[in-house]
């Protein structure tokens, strides 16, 4: 085997896997959205059973490391007898680890919303449904945006994880680039250069948003 | 038949009753006024008239509903029974106007253009007709209370509660919203609400209550009792508030 440089054609390979990144990022973040947002609903519930069991759900998930995630569903499930490709792993098990967490943050986002404003809706008249879908979801919602586009910057991040399982994105591609041109320094400094350009914008805009909500307008 | 009828209702937060067994009942077109020190009970009380609080035991039945522990009814009942609070509790993320015309339309299903009628028949009626577009936190207190007001009466309800709608207000903000309870009360709305207000309970109220320690510990006619107070309690609490 001829050893290859990092030029040109390794960089496009890396950006190729970029893409892989961040349609990971985005199956974890609608999954683990969907997901999660149904736990935070149950973990508001007014039924103790489901509050428990959305609980439990979200401290199994957090105390467990993804990389258990990772390996559970993608052995777990091939000892099982079915054979799941990296990319519907890595996908289902970032979904599961995306949704513990969201859960937990719009749990706070929907607590955070005054309870004066259930009495005022739940004085109205309004059904229970009726006041998460016109009162309190809507500014939970707003509260919600800064954490949420924090916690996106930890999805990317976290999707390295899942080159362990064979996965191609943006690290199992630097490493498979080092493998061929041992230029580790240059490969791994391109790789992080490009984790960078995603997660900066996205931690600025979360700061901008962060900064926009304390300026006051309840709007 | 009274509008309030409120029977022997008990009601204890874990050990602490805070409603020792209150009785009264008012008729339709009766303003009632709730006073008494800080903790005796008023907001308790009222709270539990339109279901926010479960009581122990007793009987309530308001605006021709009787309360009792299925949602629906009490949803029904919600629907004839407004209230407002001290923080007035806007949503603040609607416009006045959105304010109004949400629970009318999703809760009762009337038509939007008749939402928006009656959005502005009762912004007129607060006097806040130019603020149908605003967001809450462009208005002042005393324009926020009144949208509150807005907002309950466009339920159309048949009583209305007020826990210390002033309280938060500067003395030029609580007039304007003094005036447009009093609007209420001559309009014939059934009312019972809870105040500091003194010398507005004796002007508007026909009745007034004194609560202590969570039982009524003396009621009469407004003017009556303020005239010539029975307990030394009472004497006391007005010498304090009429200072
Ligand atoms: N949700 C609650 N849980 C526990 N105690 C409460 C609650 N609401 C009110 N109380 C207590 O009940 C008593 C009466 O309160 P409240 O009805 O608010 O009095 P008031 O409106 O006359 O000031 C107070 O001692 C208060 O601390
Ligand atoms: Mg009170």
């Amino acid at each position: 085997m001829t050893l290859r440089t990092f030029g040109f054609n390794e960089f496009g390979f890396l950006l190729q896997a970029l893409q892989w990144t961040i349609v990971l990022t985005v199956i974890a973040l609608i999954g683990g959205g969907l997901l999660g947002f149904a736990v935070a609903l149950a973990r508001t519930s007014h039924v103790k059973a489901v509050r428990f069991a959305a609980g439990t759900y979200i401290q199994v998930i957090q105390g467990i490391p993804v990389l258990m995630i990772l390996f559970l569903s993608y052995y777990g499930l091939s000892l099982a007898g079915l054979e799941l490709p990296p990319l519907v792993a890595a996908g289902a098990s970032m979904t599961i680890y995306a949704s513990g967490y969201l859960a937990e943050i719009w749990r706070g986002c929907i607590q955070a919303v005054p309870k004066q404003q259930w009495e005022a809706s739940e004085s109205l008249a309004m059904t229970r449904l009726q006041q998460y879908r016109y009162v309190i979801l809507p500014q939970a919602i707003r509260i919600s945006l800064p954490p949420t586009v924090g916690f996106a910057v930890q999805v990317v991040k976290n999707t390295s994880i899942t080159s362990i399982i064979g996965f191609v994105e943006l690290a199992r591609a630097g490493q498979l680039i080092n493998n061929a041109t041992f230029q580790p320094f240059r490969v791994f400094i391109a790789v992080a250069v490009l984790y960078f350009v995603v997660c900066y914008p996205l931690s600025q805009l979360s700061r901008w948003l962060e900064r926009r909500l304390h300026a006051g307008s309840n709007r | 038949m009274p509008e309030v009828t409120v029977e022997n209702v008990h009601k204890s937060f874990g050990a602490l009753e805070v409603l020792k067994g209150v009785s009264l009942s008012v008729e339709r077109g009766e303003v009632f006024a709730l006073i008494g020190r800080s903790g005796s009970g008023k907001s308790t009380l009222l709270r539990c008239m339109n279901g926010l609080e479960k009581i122990n035991s007793g009987r309530i039945e308001i605006a021709g509903h009787t309360l009792a522990g299925d949602a629906k009814a009490l949803r029904s009942l919600r629907t004839d029974v407004g209230i407002v609070f001290q923080s007035y509790n806007l949503f603040p993320h609607l416009t006045v106007g959105e304010n109004i015309m949400l629970a009318p339309r999703i809760v009762k299903g009337v038509a939007k253009a008749d939402t928006l009628k009656i959005a502005r028949e009762v912004l007129q009626l607060v006097g806040l007709s130019e603020k149908f577009d605003s967001y809450p936190d462009q208005l002042s207190g005393g324009q926020q209370q009144r949208v509150a007001i807005a907002r309950s009466l466009a339920m159309r309800p048949k009583v209305m509660l007020f826990d210390e709608v002033t309280s938060a207000l500067d003395p030029e903000l609580t007039e304007e919203v003094l005036m447009v309870m009093e609007k209420l009360a001559r309009d014939g709305m059934t009312m019972i609400l809870v105040t500091h207000e003194m010398a507005f309970a004796r002007r508007v109220a026909t009745k007034t209550i004194f609560m202590h320690k969570g039982t009524i510990w003396e009621q009469g006619p407004s003017t009556e009792l303020f005239a010539n107070p029975q307990t030394p309690e009472l004497r006391q609490f007005v010498k304090a508030e009429v200072r």
